[in-house]
């Protein structure tokens, strides 16, 4: 049973049919990019993954270096080293376009080109393990950068996926069958309206003869011939 | 051109300082999504929040999911990992798959 009402005409029949040809063809091509978005998907979460494994355990080494710096400088010393950072990076995001998510990508620049700019503080004051935090926190930076740009990129696939997913799904489970109900609802009631037209053009023919000819009358006077001669 | 933010208590973020990231100090949530909110408005690309401070203001956080920039990325802080950097991701399988596929097979 379909849920609307559809008008059993020709004209809407030929609507309903070039409705389900296209949502057919929209549901393969979703389903394509679904499948594709997938596949992408999971590659790009395994690399996620193991980034963000890889960045965390190097944040901790960071930490566990900050930890022995402070614990031979005061915290005062420690602010006043970090008070003025010499370098500084900026970010140039640029969007990529692929399978209409726009997966950002950055680039970082720093300000100054030295790599040695990180330390910006005088070196007679600070015990080592600042320096070794510090360098330790800008080893990891690319890949914090990456896992930025990966993570950012799975979120907004996942939220591509959840909707393209459903797209299919109400093409696939809804749109079709109910085109295809409609269709076989006309055409069952266009079969009827035509067999009982044709019937009902067979009965006045009948009739029509019977008016012209009076077939009934004559088979009973014939009848009542026969009886006579026995 | 984008500048990067790290948010979260002073012991987890002042390195970053070093690095020339701009570090914002926050401790409770409240606070945290008003700064992350303008922090967002003041074009900043890459906003790393540390993943204890994270978990107070999950609401925020999440606005910015299926938004273009800022990327808002948790990063384990001073007092150690939490998981809820890998929840995120797991999250995301979650969304995309249905249901999670990948990291409970490779755990």
């Amino acid at each position: 049973m379909s849920a609307k009402h559809v008008n059993p005409t020709r004209m809407e029949l030929t609507r309903q049919k070039r409705k389900l040809v296209t949502a057919m063809r929209g549901h393969k091509l979703l389903k394509d990019k679904r499948d594709e978005l997938m596949r992408q998907f999971l590659s790009l979460v395994r690399e996620n993954k193991a980034l963000r494994e890889r960045v965390e355990a190097g944040i901790h080494r960071a930490h566990q270096g900050f930890l022995l710096a402070r614990a031979g400088m005061s915290d005062e010393e420690i602010r006043l080293a970090l008070l003025a950072p010499k370098q500084e990076i900026f970010l140039q995001a640029e969007t990529k376009n692929f399978m209409n998510v726009a997966v950002p990508s950055f680039h970082m620049t720093t300000r100054t080109s030295d790599p040695n700019d990180i330390y910006a503080y005088g070196l007679a004051f600070t015990s080592a393990d600042l320096d070794q935090a510090v360098g330790a926190l800008a080893e990891i930076l690319p890949d914090l950068l990456r896992l930025a740009e990966i993570e950012k990129a799975c979120q907004q696939m996942a939220a591509e996926i959840e909707k393209t997913r459903r797209r299919v799904n109400a093409l696939e489970h809804v749109v079709i069958p109910e085109t295809q109900q409609n269709i076989r609802f006309i055409k069952m009631k266009l079969d009827e309206n035509e067999r009982s037209a044709q019937t009902r053009l067979m009965k006045v023919k009948d009739q029509m003869l019977e008016n012209a000819h009076h077939y009934q009358q004559r088979s009973e006077e014939k009848t009542a011939l026969a009886m006579q001669e026995e | 051109m984008y500048k990067i933010a790290v948010m979260g208590d002073w012991d987890s973020i002042y390195g970053f300082a070093a690095l020339g990231l701009t570090p914002v100090v926050v401790t409770d949530g409240k606070q945290g999504t008003k700064k992350l909110q303008s922090l967002a408005e003041l074009g900043y690309g890459i906003i790393y929040i540390t993943e204890a401070l994270a978990a107070e203001m999950t609401k925020a956080i999440d606005a910015y999911r299926d938004q273009g920039l800022p990327a808002v990325i948790l990063i384990p802080g001073v007092t150690g990992n939490t998981g809820w950097g890998l929840r995120a991701v797991r999250q995301s399988i979650e969304r995309a798959v249905g249901s999670n596929i990948l990291l409970e097979s490779e755990s």
